[in-house]
Protein backbone atom coordinates (compact mmCIF):
# COMPACT_ATOMS: atom_id res chain seq x y z
CA UNK A 1 0.00 0.00 0.00
CA UNK A 2 1.61 3.44 -0.94
CA UNK A 3 2.14 5.87 2.02
CA UNK A 4 -0.19 9.19 1.83
CA UNK A 5 1.65 11.88 2.46
CA UNK A 6 0.31 15.51 3.19
CA UNK A 7 1.56 15.60 -0.37
CA UNK A 8 -0.83 13.64 -2.12
CA UNK A 9 -2.33 15.76 -4.66
CA UNK A 10 -5.86 16.48 -3.80
CA UNK A 11 -9.06 16.08 -6.13
CA UNK A 12 -12.42 18.47 -5.90
CA UNK A 13 -14.91 17.53 -8.61
CA UNK A 14 -18.57 18.61 -8.51
CA UNK A 15 -21.10 16.14 -7.65
CA UNK A 16 -24.15 17.76 -9.63
CA UNK A 17 -24.56 21.60 -9.34
CA UNK A 18 -24.83 21.70 -5.16
CA UNK A 19 -21.93 19.55 -4.43
CA UNK A 20 -18.07 19.62 -4.16
CA UNK A 21 -16.27 16.26 -3.65
CA UNK A 22 -12.92 16.17 -1.86
CA UNK A 23 -11.39 13.13 -2.77
CA UNK A 24 -8.46 12.14 -0.83
CA UNK A 25 -6.63 9.49 -2.43
CA UNK A 26 -8.36 6.35 -3.20
CA UNK A 27 -7.61 3.71 0.01
CA UNK A 28 -8.65 3.41 3.18
CA UNK A 29 -6.04 4.36 5.92
CA UNK A 30 -5.19 6.19 9.08
CA UNK A 31 -3.65 8.98 7.31
CA UNK A 32 -5.84 10.06 5.04
CA UNK A 33 -8.58 9.72 7.84
CA UNK A 34 -6.71 12.01 10.01
CA UNK A 35 -5.97 14.33 6.81
CA UNK A 36 -9.28 14.43 5.98
CA UNK A 37 -10.80 14.97 9.85
CA UNK A 38 -7.99 17.85 9.65
CA UNK A 39 -10.02 19.49 6.61
CA UNK A 40 -13.19 18.69 8.61
CA UNK A 41 -12.73 20.54 11.66
CA UNK A 42 -11.17 23.01 9.53
CA UNK A 43 -14.66 23.30 8.04
CA UNK A 44 -16.50 23.49 11.24
CA UNK A 45 -14.46 25.99 12.35
CA UNK A 46 -14.62 28.12 9.44
CA UNK A 47 -18.37 28.09 7.43
CA UNK A 48 -18.64 29.56 4.35
CA UNK A 49 -21.72 31.59 3.14
CA UNK A 50 -23.51 29.22 1.22
CA UNK A 51 -22.08 26.14 2.88
CA UNK A 52 -25.13 23.70 3.24
CA UNK A 53 -23.40 20.98 4.81
CA UNK A 54 -20.65 18.12 4.87
CA UNK A 55 -20.25 14.25 4.82
CA UNK A 56 -17.30 12.83 5.60
CA UNK A 57 -16.76 9.28 4.34
CA UNK A 58 -13.84 6.76 3.78
CA UNK A 59 -11.67 8.81 1.48
CA UNK A 60 -14.55 11.70 0.24
CA UNK A 61 -15.92 15.00 2.19
CA UNK A 62 -18.58 16.43 0.16
CA UNK A 63 -19.60 19.55 0.66
CA UNK A 64 -23.38 20.56 -0.13
CA UNK A 65 -23.69 24.03 -0.86
CA UNK A 66 -26.44 26.49 -2.21
CA UNK A 67 -25.62 28.13 -5.37
CA UNK A 68 -28.36 30.64 -5.04
CA UNK A 69 -27.02 32.23 -2.11
CA UNK A 70 -23.76 32.49 -3.33
CA UNK A 71 -24.94 34.63 -6.25
CA UNK A 72 -27.05 36.46 -4.13
CA UNK A 73 -23.43 37.05 -2.33
CA UNK A 74 -22.01 38.27 -6.00
CA UNK A 75 -19.86 34.99 -6.40
CA UNK A 76 -21.23 34.62 -10.10
CA UNK A 77 -19.09 31.39 -10.54
CA UNK A 78 -20.55 29.12 -7.02
CA UNK A 79 -18.78 26.40 -8.02
CA UNK A 80 -15.26 28.15 -8.23
CA UNK A 81 -16.17 30.14 -5.18
CA UNK A 82 -17.01 26.91 -3.27
CA UNK A 83 -13.39 25.97 -4.92
CA UNK A 84 -11.57 28.11 -3.86
CA UNK A 85 -12.60 28.64 -0.10
CA UNK A 86 -12.10 24.78 0.18
CA UNK A 87 -8.70 25.21 -0.89
CA UNK A 88 -8.28 27.97 1.61
CA UNK A 89 -9.33 25.75 4.38
CA UNK A 90 -7.14 22.61 3.02
CA UNK A 91 -4.24 24.24 3.36
CA UNK A 92 -5.25 25.70 6.87
CA UNK A 93 -5.53 22.04 7.68
CA UNK A 94 -2.65 21.45 6.93
CA UNK A 95 -0.84 23.78 9.31
CA UNK A 96 -3.14 22.74 12.54
CA UNK A 97 -2.56 19.85 14.73
CA UNK A 98 -6.38 18.76 14.49
CA UNK A 99 -7.89 17.91 18.30
CA UNK A 100 -7.40 14.50 19.34
CA UNK A 101 -9.61 11.63 18.68
CA UNK A 102 -12.51 11.80 20.98
CA UNK A 103 -12.58 8.52 22.95
CA UNK A 104 -16.06 6.26 23.29
CA UNK A 105 -16.26 3.24 25.06
CA UNK A 106 -19.30 0.55 23.99
CA UNK A 107 -19.96 -1.96 26.70
CA UNK A 108 -21.15 -5.57 24.83
CA UNK A 109 -22.29 -8.36 26.07
CA UNK A 110 -21.17 -11.15 23.96
CA UNK A 111 -22.38 -14.25 22.70
CA UNK A 112 -25.80 -16.03 23.89
CA UNK A 113 -28.94 -14.78 22.59
CA UNK A 114 -27.41 -11.46 22.52
CA UNK A 115 -24.17 -12.58 19.85
CA UNK A 116 -25.95 -15.97 18.00
CA UNK A 117 -23.45 -15.83 15.68
CA UNK A 118 -20.33 -15.89 18.20
CA UNK A 119 -19.55 -19.73 17.48
CA UNK A 120 -19.94 -19.48 14.15
CA UNK A 121 -17.09 -16.93 13.57
CA UNK A 122 -14.95 -19.01 16.15
CA UNK A 123 -15.16 -21.82 13.98
CA UNK A 124 -14.04 -19.51 11.14
CA UNK A 125 -10.76 -18.53 12.82
CA UNK A 126 -10.29 -21.66 14.39
CA UNK A 127 -10.00 -19.59 18.05
CA UNK A 128 -12.09 -20.60 21.33
CA UNK A 129 -14.87 -17.76 21.78
CA UNK A 130 -13.29 -16.17 24.57
CA UNK A 131 -10.16 -15.06 22.26
CA UNK A 132 -12.35 -13.70 19.89
CA UNK A 133 -14.02 -11.92 22.08
CA UNK A 134 -10.33 -10.84 23.67
CA UNK A 135 -9.45 -9.83 20.35
CA UNK A 136 -12.90 -7.96 19.54
CA UNK A 137 -12.83 -5.84 22.97
CA UNK A 138 -8.77 -5.22 23.19
CA UNK A 139 -8.67 -3.25 19.34
CA UNK A 140 -9.21 0.55 19.18
CA UNK A 141 -11.30 1.54 16.47
CA UNK A 142 -11.94 4.37 13.90
CA UNK A 143 -15.02 5.62 12.88
CA UNK A 144 -13.95 6.42 9.34
CA UNK A 145 -17.77 7.72 8.84
CA UNK A 146 -21.32 7.13 9.50
CA UNK A 147 -24.14 6.13 6.85
CA UNK A 148 -26.02 3.36 5.68
CA UNK A 149 -28.55 3.94 8.31
CA UNK A 150 -28.88 7.36 10.90
CA UNK A 151 -26.10 6.63 13.50
CA UNK A 152 -24.78 3.60 11.49
CA UNK A 153 -20.35 3.47 12.16
CA UNK A 154 -18.26 1.97 9.79
CA UNK A 155 -14.88 1.11 11.69
CA UNK A 156 -11.68 0.55 10.75
CA UNK A 157 -9.06 -1.40 12.77
CA UNK A 158 -10.62 -4.56 13.27
CA UNK A 159 -8.31 -7.53 14.08
CA UNK A 160 -7.87 -9.48 10.70
CA UNK A 161 -7.80 -13.03 12.53
CA UNK A 162 -11.56 -12.83 13.22
CA UNK A 163 -12.83 -12.01 9.87
CA UNK A 164 -15.69 -13.76 8.63
CA UNK A 165 -17.64 -13.53 5.34
CA UNK A 166 -21.64 -12.17 5.70
CA UNK A 167 -24.22 -14.75 6.24
CA UNK A 168 -25.71 -16.22 3.57
CA UNK A 169 -29.18 -15.63 4.31
CA UNK A 170 -29.42 -12.13 5.88
CA UNK A 171 -32.09 -12.08 9.32
CA UNK A 172 -34.97 -10.01 8.20
CA UNK A 173 -34.40 -8.19 11.60
CA UNK A 174 -31.70 -7.25 13.61
CA UNK A 175 -32.06 -5.72 17.14
CA UNK A 176 -30.71 -1.80 17.47
CA UNK A 177 -27.16 -2.34 19.39
CA UNK A 178 -26.20 -5.61 17.72
CA UNK A 179 -22.79 -5.69 17.14
CA UNK A 180 -21.49 -7.73 14.25
CA UNK A 181 -18.78 -8.74 11.53
CA UNK A 182 -18.58 -8.39 8.03
CA UNK A 183 -15.85 -9.04 6.17
CA UNK A 184 -13.08 -7.74 7.77
CA UNK A 185 -15.43 -4.95 9.22
CA UNK A 186 -16.52 -4.90 12.33
CA UNK A 187 -20.02 -2.43 13.32
CA UNK A 188 -23.41 -1.68 15.40
CA UNK A 189 -26.01 -1.37 14.09
CA UNK A 190 -28.23 2.16 15.27
CA UNK A 191 -31.32 0.65 14.30
CA UNK A 192 -33.68 -2.32 13.70
CA UNK A 193 -33.11 -3.28 10.33
CA UNK A 194 -32.36 -6.20 8.05
CA UNK A 195 -28.67 -7.98 7.66
CA UNK A 196 -26.23 -10.09 6.70
CA UNK A 197 -23.74 -9.14 9.10
CA UNK A 198 -22.29 -11.61 12.15
CA UNK A 199 -23.55 -10.99 15.16
CA UNK A 200 -21.35 -11.30 17.97
CA UNK A 201 -22.91 -9.33 21.00
CA UNK A 202 -24.41 -6.73 21.81
CA UNK A 203 -24.57 -2.95 23.52
CA UNK A 204 -27.10 -1.50 25.92
CA UNK A 205 -26.12 2.13 24.44
CA UNK A 206 -28.82 3.87 21.88
CA UNK A 207 -26.47 4.41 19.05
CA UNK A 208 -29.00 6.56 17.72
CA UNK A 209 -32.06 8.80 19.18
CA UNK A 210 -33.87 11.20 17.00
CA UNK A 211 -34.79 13.13 20.35
CA UNK A 212 -31.44 13.69 21.94
CA UNK A 213 -29.26 16.69 21.18
CA UNK A 214 -26.56 14.93 18.79
CA UNK A 215 -28.62 11.81 17.57
CA UNK A 216 -25.79 9.81 16.42
CA UNK A 217 -23.73 8.45 19.62
CA UNK A 218 -20.35 8.15 17.18
CA UNK A 219 -19.47 10.60 14.57
CA UNK A 220 -16.38 10.09 11.95
CA UNK A 221 -13.66 10.57 13.74
CA UNK A 222 -14.17 8.72 17.27
CA UNK A 223 -12.24 6.08 18.59
CA UNK A 224 -14.08 3.22 19.59
CA UNK A 225 -13.55 0.58 21.89
CA UNK A 226 -15.73 -2.44 23.26
CA UNK A 227 -15.43 -3.26 26.49
CA UNK A 228 -17.19 -6.54 27.59
CA UNK A 229 -19.97 -6.54 29.99
CA UNK A 230 -21.56 -9.25 31.55
CA UNK A 231 -25.76 -10.22 30.84
CA UNK A 232 -26.86 -8.41 34.27
CA UNK A 233 -25.15 -5.69 33.69
CA UNK A 234 -26.58 -5.13 30.26
CA UNK A 235 -29.93 -5.38 31.45
CA UNK A 236 -29.21 -3.45 34.37
CA UNK A 237 -28.13 -0.63 31.63
CA UNK A 238 -30.97 -0.91 29.31
CA UNK A 239 -33.16 -0.15 32.29
CA UNK A 240 -31.14 2.62 33.66
CA UNK A 241 -31.97 4.43 29.96
CA UNK A 242 -35.90 3.50 29.89
CA UNK B 1 -57.47 24.02 14.97
CA UNK B 2 -56.97 20.35 13.36
CA UNK B 3 -57.68 18.55 10.38
CA UNK B 4 -59.47 14.60 11.00
CA UNK B 5 -58.39 12.03 8.57
CA UNK B 6 -61.31 9.96 7.24
CA UNK B 7 -59.02 7.87 5.14
CA UNK B 8 -54.97 8.07 4.92
CA UNK B 9 -54.42 7.34 1.15
CA UNK B 10 -51.81 5.26 -0.42
CA UNK B 11 -48.84 7.23 1.09
CA UNK B 12 -49.44 10.66 2.46
CA UNK B 13 -46.81 11.93 5.05
CA UNK B 14 -46.18 15.51 6.20
CA UNK B 15 -43.18 17.13 4.82
CA UNK B 16 -41.48 20.27 5.05
CA UNK B 17 -38.45 21.88 3.04
CA UNK B 18 -36.14 18.82 4.30
CA UNK B 19 -33.97 17.60 7.24
CA UNK B 20 -30.13 20.03 6.61
CA UNK B 21 -27.34 19.37 8.54
CA UNK B 22 -27.79 15.86 10.04
CA UNK B 23 -26.53 13.49 6.52
CA UNK B 24 -23.20 13.44 8.66
CA UNK B 25 -25.07 11.52 11.00
CA UNK B 26 -26.13 9.05 8.39
CA UNK B 27 -29.53 11.22 8.44
CA UNK B 28 -31.32 11.67 4.94
CA UNK B 29 -32.48 15.09 4.07
CA UNK B 30 -36.14 13.82 2.97
CA UNK B 31 -38.73 16.52 3.15
CA UNK B 32 -41.09 17.26 -0.28
CA UNK B 33 -40.31 15.21 -3.42
CA UNK B 34 -41.68 18.30 -5.44
CA UNK B 35 -40.15 21.12 -3.32
CA UNK B 36 -41.05 23.97 -5.68
CA UNK B 37 -44.69 22.53 -5.65
CA UNK B 38 -44.38 22.83 -1.80
CA UNK B 39 -42.93 26.13 -2.08
CA UNK B 40 -45.60 27.89 -3.80
CA UNK B 41 -48.61 25.97 -2.20
CA UNK B 42 -46.91 27.71 1.34
CA UNK B 43 -46.67 30.87 -0.22
CA UNK B 44 -50.19 30.58 -1.43
CA UNK B 45 -51.68 30.27 1.85
CA UNK B 46 -49.21 32.85 3.84
CA UNK B 47 -47.10 30.43 5.29
CA UNK B 48 -42.97 30.44 4.95
CA UNK B 49 -42.12 28.66 1.92
CA UNK B 50 -40.69 26.11 4.28
CA UNK B 51 -43.40 25.04 6.54
CA UNK B 52 -45.03 21.53 6.38
CA UNK B 53 -47.30 19.81 4.24
CA UNK B 54 -49.39 16.90 3.21
CA UNK B 55 -47.43 15.37 0.49
CA UNK B 56 -50.18 13.18 -0.96
CA UNK B 57 -49.23 10.15 -2.89
CA UNK B 58 -50.86 8.68 -6.06
CA UNK B 59 -54.18 7.98 -4.34
CA UNK B 60 -55.35 10.51 -1.98
CA UNK B 61 -56.73 10.38 1.82
CA UNK B 62 -59.96 11.55 3.03
CA UNK B 63 -59.87 14.73 5.03
CA UNK B 64 -62.58 17.01 7.19
CA UNK B 65 -62.01 20.55 7.56
CA UNK B 66 -63.30 21.37 11.35
CA UNK B 67 -63.18 25.20 10.85
CA UNK B 68 -62.60 27.92 8.15
CA UNK B 69 -59.68 26.39 6.39
CA UNK B 70 -57.66 28.34 3.68
CA UNK B 71 -55.67 25.92 1.95
CA UNK B 72 -53.60 25.63 -1.50
CA UNK B 73 -53.07 22.05 -3.52
CA UNK B 74 -50.12 21.99 -5.78
CA UNK B 75 -48.02 19.64 -7.77
CA UNK B 76 -49.71 16.63 -8.89
CA UNK B 77 -53.27 16.63 -10.06
CA UNK B 78 -55.21 14.08 -8.49
CA UNK B 79 -58.63 15.23 -8.98
CA UNK B 80 -59.50 16.83 -5.83
CA UNK B 81 -63.15 17.53 -4.86
CA UNK B 82 -64.67 19.49 -1.61
CA UNK B 83 -67.79 18.12 -1.16
CA UNK B 84 -67.74 16.11 -4.69
CA UNK B 85 -67.31 19.75 -6.74
CA UNK B 86 -63.76 20.02 -8.22
CA UNK B 87 -61.26 22.40 -6.85
CA UNK B 88 -58.52 23.96 -8.53
CA UNK B 89 -54.51 23.59 -7.82
CA UNK B 90 -52.30 26.54 -7.57
CA UNK B 91 -54.37 29.32 -6.06
CA UNK B 92 -56.34 29.88 -1.98
CA UNK B 93 -59.33 27.91 -1.54
CA UNK B 94 -61.26 29.09 1.75
CA UNK B 95 -63.05 25.23 2.78
CA UNK B 96 -65.86 26.00 5.08
CA UNK B 97 -66.22 23.96 8.39
CA UNK B 98 -67.31 20.96 8.09
CA UNK B 99 -66.24 20.27 4.72
CA UNK B 100 -64.49 16.62 3.15
CA UNK B 101 -61.58 17.18 0.93
CA UNK B 102 -60.86 13.95 -1.05
CA UNK B 103 -59.58 12.88 -4.06
CA UNK B 104 -60.01 10.85 -7.46
CA UNK B 105 -57.85 9.47 -10.47
CA UNK B 106 -54.42 10.56 -10.68
CA UNK B 107 -54.82 13.18 -13.84
CA UNK B 108 -50.77 14.44 -13.95
CA UNK B 109 -47.99 13.90 -11.49
CA UNK B 110 -46.93 11.49 -9.04
CA UNK B 111 -46.76 13.93 -5.49
CA UNK B 112 -49.84 16.72 -4.72
CA UNK B 113 -49.02 19.01 -1.97
CA UNK B 114 -51.83 20.27 0.22
CA UNK B 115 -50.75 23.27 2.03
CA UNK B 116 -52.78 24.72 4.98
CA UNK B 117 -52.79 28.42 6.44
CA UNK B 118 -50.67 27.93 9.48
CA UNK B 119 -48.84 24.83 8.63
CA UNK B 120 -49.38 21.21 9.97
CA UNK B 121 -47.69 21.84 13.68
CA UNK B 122 -46.27 18.33 14.50
CA UNK B 123 -43.20 18.72 16.47
CA UNK B 124 -39.63 19.38 14.95
CA UNK B 125 -37.05 16.53 15.01
CA UNK B 126 -33.75 17.52 14.18
CA UNK B 127 -34.94 21.17 13.17
CA UNK B 128 -37.60 19.54 10.38
CA UNK B 129 -41.43 18.14 10.38
CA UNK B 130 -40.56 15.94 7.72
CA UNK B 131 -41.71 12.29 7.29
CA UNK B 132 -38.58 9.93 7.60
CA UNK B 133 -40.67 6.37 7.56
CA UNK B 134 -37.51 3.81 7.48
CA UNK B 135 -36.28 5.04 10.62
CA UNK B 136 -40.11 6.41 12.22
CA UNK B 137 -39.04 9.82 12.96
CA UNK B 138 -40.56 13.31 12.10
CA UNK B 139 -43.90 14.17 10.80
CA UNK B 140 -46.94 12.42 12.44
CA UNK B 141 -45.20 10.02 14.77
CA UNK B 142 -42.53 8.84 12.25
CA UNK B 143 -45.35 7.56 9.81
CA UNK B 144 -47.95 7.61 6.93
CA UNK B 145 -51.48 9.22 8.03
CA UNK B 146 -53.74 6.73 9.44
CA UNK B 147 -57.42 7.27 9.74
CA UNK B 148 -58.64 8.68 12.36
CA UNK B 149 -55.37 10.86 13.00
CA UNK B 150 -55.79 14.21 13.57
CA UNK B 151 -53.25 16.72 12.20
CA UNK B 152 -52.72 19.66 14.31
CA UNK B 153 -52.28 22.95 12.59
CA UNK B 154 -50.40 25.80 13.78
CA UNK B 155 -51.08 29.83 13.96
CA UNK B 156 -51.99 31.28 10.66
CA UNK B 157 -49.29 34.36 9.60
CA UNK B 158 -50.86 37.84 8.88
CA UNK B 159 -50.95 37.02 5.45
CA UNK B 160 -52.95 33.72 6.07
CA UNK B 161 -55.48 35.66 8.37
CA UNK B 162 -55.87 38.23 5.13
CA UNK B 163 -56.65 35.67 3.20
CA UNK B 164 -58.91 34.35 4.73
CA UNK B 165 -61.03 37.24 5.47
CA UNK B 166 -60.63 38.24 1.92
CA UNK B 167 -62.19 34.49 0.69
CA UNK B 168 -65.04 34.99 3.26
CA UNK B 169 -65.93 38.27 2.12
CA UNK B 170 -66.42 36.08 -1.27
CA UNK B 171 -67.96 33.19 0.51
CA UNK B 172 -71.32 31.70 -0.26
CA UNK B 173 -72.14 29.50 2.44
CA UNK B 174 -74.17 26.60 0.00
CA UNK B 175 -70.79 26.86 -2.34
CA UNK B 176 -69.18 25.35 1.15
CA UNK B 177 -65.78 26.42 -0.59
CA UNK B 178 -64.64 29.17 -2.18
CA UNK B 179 -61.50 29.62 -4.75
CA UNK B 180 -59.87 32.67 -4.95
CA UNK B 181 -60.34 35.03 -8.21
CA UNK B 182 -57.00 35.09 -9.32
CA UNK B 183 -53.65 32.44 -9.44
CA UNK B 184 -50.33 33.32 -10.32
CA UNK B 185 -49.11 33.75 -13.81
CA UNK B 186 -48.75 30.22 -15.22
CA UNK B 187 -45.17 31.42 -16.88
CA UNK B 188 -43.77 31.26 -13.16
CA UNK B 189 -45.46 27.91 -12.22
CA UNK B 190 -43.79 24.17 -12.64
CA UNK B 191 -44.69 22.42 -16.09
CA UNK B 192 -44.52 18.34 -15.35
CA UNK B 193 -44.61 15.75 -18.40
CA UNK B 194 -45.25 12.59 -18.42
CA UNK B 195 -41.90 11.41 -20.44
CA UNK B 196 -39.76 14.48 -19.50
CA UNK B 197 -35.86 14.63 -20.96
CA UNK B 198 -34.38 15.92 -17.99
CA UNK B 199 -30.98 17.63 -17.82
CA UNK B 200 -27.95 16.11 -15.81
CA UNK B 201 -24.14 16.64 -15.46
CA UNK B 202 -21.52 14.10 -15.70
CA UNK B 203 -21.25 12.09 -12.61
CA UNK B 204 -17.63 11.38 -10.45
CA UNK B 205 -17.61 8.10 -11.82
CA UNK B 206 -18.88 8.81 -15.05
CA UNK B 207 -15.50 7.55 -16.94
CA UNK B 208 -15.73 3.74 -15.27
CA UNK B 209 -18.48 3.33 -17.39
CA UNK B 210 -17.44 1.76 -21.03
CA UNK B 211 -17.68 3.92 -24.04
CA UNK B 212 -21.05 2.24 -24.98
CA UNK B 213 -23.13 3.03 -21.69
CA UNK B 214 -21.80 6.63 -22.00
CA UNK B 215 -23.74 6.53 -24.94
CA UNK B 216 -26.90 4.84 -23.64
CA UNK B 217 -27.37 6.97 -20.57
CA UNK B 218 -27.77 9.88 -23.23
CA UNK B 219 -29.61 8.47 -25.80
CA UNK B 220 -31.84 5.61 -24.67
CA UNK B 221 -35.02 5.72 -22.99
CA UNK B 222 -35.28 4.14 -19.72
CA UNK B 223 -38.85 3.51 -18.13
CA UNK B 224 -39.78 4.31 -14.42
CA UNK B 225 -40.60 1.02 -12.75
CA UNK B 226 -43.48 0.86 -10.26
CA UNK B 227 -40.89 -0.25 -7.31
CA UNK B 228 -39.89 3.29 -6.69
CA UNK B 229 -40.48 5.22 -4.19
CA UNK B 230 -39.03 8.79 -1.56
CA UNK B 231 -35.75 6.61 -1.36
CA UNK B 232 -35.11 5.90 -4.57
CA UNK B 233 -36.75 5.88 -8.63
CA UNK B 234 -35.91 2.43 -10.47
CA UNK B 235 -35.26 2.57 -14.07
CA UNK B 236 -35.30 -0.16 -16.57
CA UNK B 237 -33.27 0.07 -20.02
CA UNK B 238 -30.33 -0.79 -21.66
CA UNK B 239 -28.29 -1.91 -19.54
CA UNK B 240 -24.97 0.48 -18.51
CA UNK B 241 -21.72 -1.64 -17.84
CA UNK B 242 -18.31 -0.20 -16.30
CA UNK B 243 -15.66 -0.91 -18.48
CA UNK B 244 -14.01 -3.08 -15.87
CA UNK B 245 -14.69 -4.39 -12.49
CA UNK B 246 -13.63 -1.71 -9.64
CA UNK B 247 -15.01 -1.29 -6.32
CA UNK B 248 -15.99 2.15 -5.13
CA UNK B 249 -15.43 2.83 -1.53
CA UNK B 250 -18.19 3.90 0.69
CA UNK B 251 -19.16 7.76 -0.05
CA UNK B 252 -21.36 10.44 -0.28
CA UNK B 253 -24.76 10.46 -2.82
CA UNK B 254 -27.65 13.08 -2.75
CA UNK B 255 -30.97 13.57 -4.57
CA UNK B 256 -30.45 13.65 -8.04
CA UNK B 257 -27.35 10.98 -7.98
CA UNK B 258 -27.81 8.32 -10.73
CA UNK B 259 -26.10 4.92 -9.58
CA UNK B 260 -25.45 2.05 -11.05
CA UNK B 261 -25.44 -1.31 -9.09
CA UNK B 262 -23.71 -4.41 -10.67
CA UNK B 263 -26.88 -5.87 -12.59
CA UNK B 264 -26.61 -2.82 -14.87
CA UNK B 265 -30.06 -0.80 -14.22
CA UNK B 266 -29.70 2.69 -12.68
CA UNK B 267 -31.95 4.16 -10.14
CA UNK B 268 -32.30 7.77 -9.36
CA UNK B 269 -31.66 8.71 -5.74
CA UNK B 270 -34.86 11.01 -4.50
CA UNK B 271 -35.66 12.76 -1.28
CA UNK B 272 -34.79 10.10 1.22
CA UNK B 273 -31.89 9.31 -0.45
CA UNK B 274 -29.34 7.03 1.54
CA UNK B 275 -26.40 9.79 3.00
CA UNK B 276 -24.05 7.43 1.23
CA UNK B 277 -23.59 4.76 -1.08
CA UNK B 278 -21.90 2.10 -3.00
CA UNK B 279 -22.72 2.09 -6.20
CA UNK B 280 -20.66 3.83 -9.19
CA UNK B 281 -22.41 7.01 -9.86
CA UNK B 282 -22.40 8.07 -13.88
CA UNK B 283 -24.51 11.27 -13.88
CA UNK B 284 -26.30 14.00 -11.60
CA UNK B 285 -29.77 15.34 -12.37
CA UNK B 286 -29.57 18.94 -11.98
CA UNK B 287 -31.48 20.87 -8.90
CA UNK B 288 -34.20 22.68 -11.15
CA UNK B 289 -35.08 19.33 -12.82
CA UNK B 290 -35.66 17.59 -9.67
CA UNK B 291 -39.58 18.51 -9.49
CA UNK B 292 -39.90 17.13 -12.69
CA UNK B 293 -38.35 14.21 -12.23
CA UNK B 294 -40.47 13.76 -8.98
CA UNK B 295 -43.73 13.79 -10.17
CA UNK B 296 -42.93 11.08 -13.06
CA UNK B 297 -45.49 8.38 -13.17
CA UNK B 298 -44.21 4.89 -13.47
CA UNK B 299 -44.22 3.54 -17.07
CA UNK B 300 -42.88 7.18 -17.72
CA UNK B 301 -40.00 7.49 -19.95
CA UNK B 302 -37.04 9.96 -19.01
CA UNK B 303 -34.66 10.67 -21.16
CA UNK B 304 -31.09 12.18 -19.88
CA UNK B 305 -29.88 14.88 -21.58
CA UNK B 306 -25.90 16.45 -20.78
CA UNK B 307 -25.70 19.86 -19.53
CA UNK B 308 -22.86 21.65 -17.86
CA UNK B 309 -22.56 22.31 -14.84
CA UNK B 310 -22.37 26.57 -15.25
CA UNK B 311 -25.58 26.09 -17.13
CA UNK B 312 -27.29 23.88 -14.49
CA UNK B 313 -26.39 26.62 -11.75
CA UNK B 314 -28.31 29.22 -14.52
CA UNK B 315 -30.98 27.14 -14.69
CA UNK B 316 -31.57 26.82 -10.72
CA UNK B 317 -31.22 30.33 -10.63
CA UNK B 318 -33.90 31.13 -12.95
CA UNK B 319 -36.34 29.05 -11.23
CA UNK B 320 -35.10 30.54 -7.94
CA UNK B 321 -36.16 34.34 -9.29
CA UNK B 322 -39.23 33.24 -10.96
CA UNK B 323 -40.40 31.63 -7.19
CA UNK B 324 -39.25 35.28 -5.84
CA UNK B 325 -41.26 36.59 -8.62
CA UNK B 326 -44.37 34.62 -7.29
CA UNK B 327 -44.20 35.65 -3.80
CA UNK B 328 -44.40 39.37 -4.85
CA UNK B 329 -46.91 38.63 -7.38
CA UNK B 330 -49.18 37.00 -4.75
CA UNK B 331 -47.82 39.89 -1.93
CA UNK B 332 -49.48 42.44 -4.46
CA UNK B 333 -52.39 40.50 -4.84
CA UNK B 334 -53.36 40.68 -1.27
CA UNK B 335 -52.25 44.18 -0.31
CA UNK B 336 -54.33 45.32 -3.18
CA UNK B 337 -57.77 44.60 -1.80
Amino acid sequence: MPELTHRTPLHLCPLGDSAVVLQFGDEINLETHYRLRAVTQALEQRPFPGLVEFVPAYTTLTVYYDPWELSQHGKTDAYAEVVRQLEVLVELAAHFEPSPARLVELPVVYGGAYGPDLEEVATHAGLPTDEVVRLHSSGSYQVYMIGFTPGFPYLGGMDDRIATPRKTNPRTSIPAGSVGIAGAQTGVYSLSTPGGWQLIGRTPLTLFDPDRETPSLLQAGDEVRFIPISEEEYLERKEGQA
Amino acid sequence: MSIKVNKPGLLTTVQDIGRYGYQKQGVPVSGAMDKVALRIANVLVGNPEEAAALEICMQGPELQFNQDTVIALAGADLSANINEKPVRLWRPVLVQAGSLLRFGKPVYGTYAYLAVAGGIDVPEVMDSRSTYTRAGFGGLEGRALQSGDNLPLGKSSETGKLLLSDLLLQHNKEDQFTEASWSPDPELLPTYEPNPVLRATGNLEYNWFSENSRGYIWHENYKLLPQSDRMGYRLQGTKLALEERRELLSTAVSFGTVQVPPQGQPIILMADAQTTGGYPRIIQVIAADLPKLAQVQPGGIIRFKDTGLEEAQQLYYQQERSLLALQQAIKFKLYQV
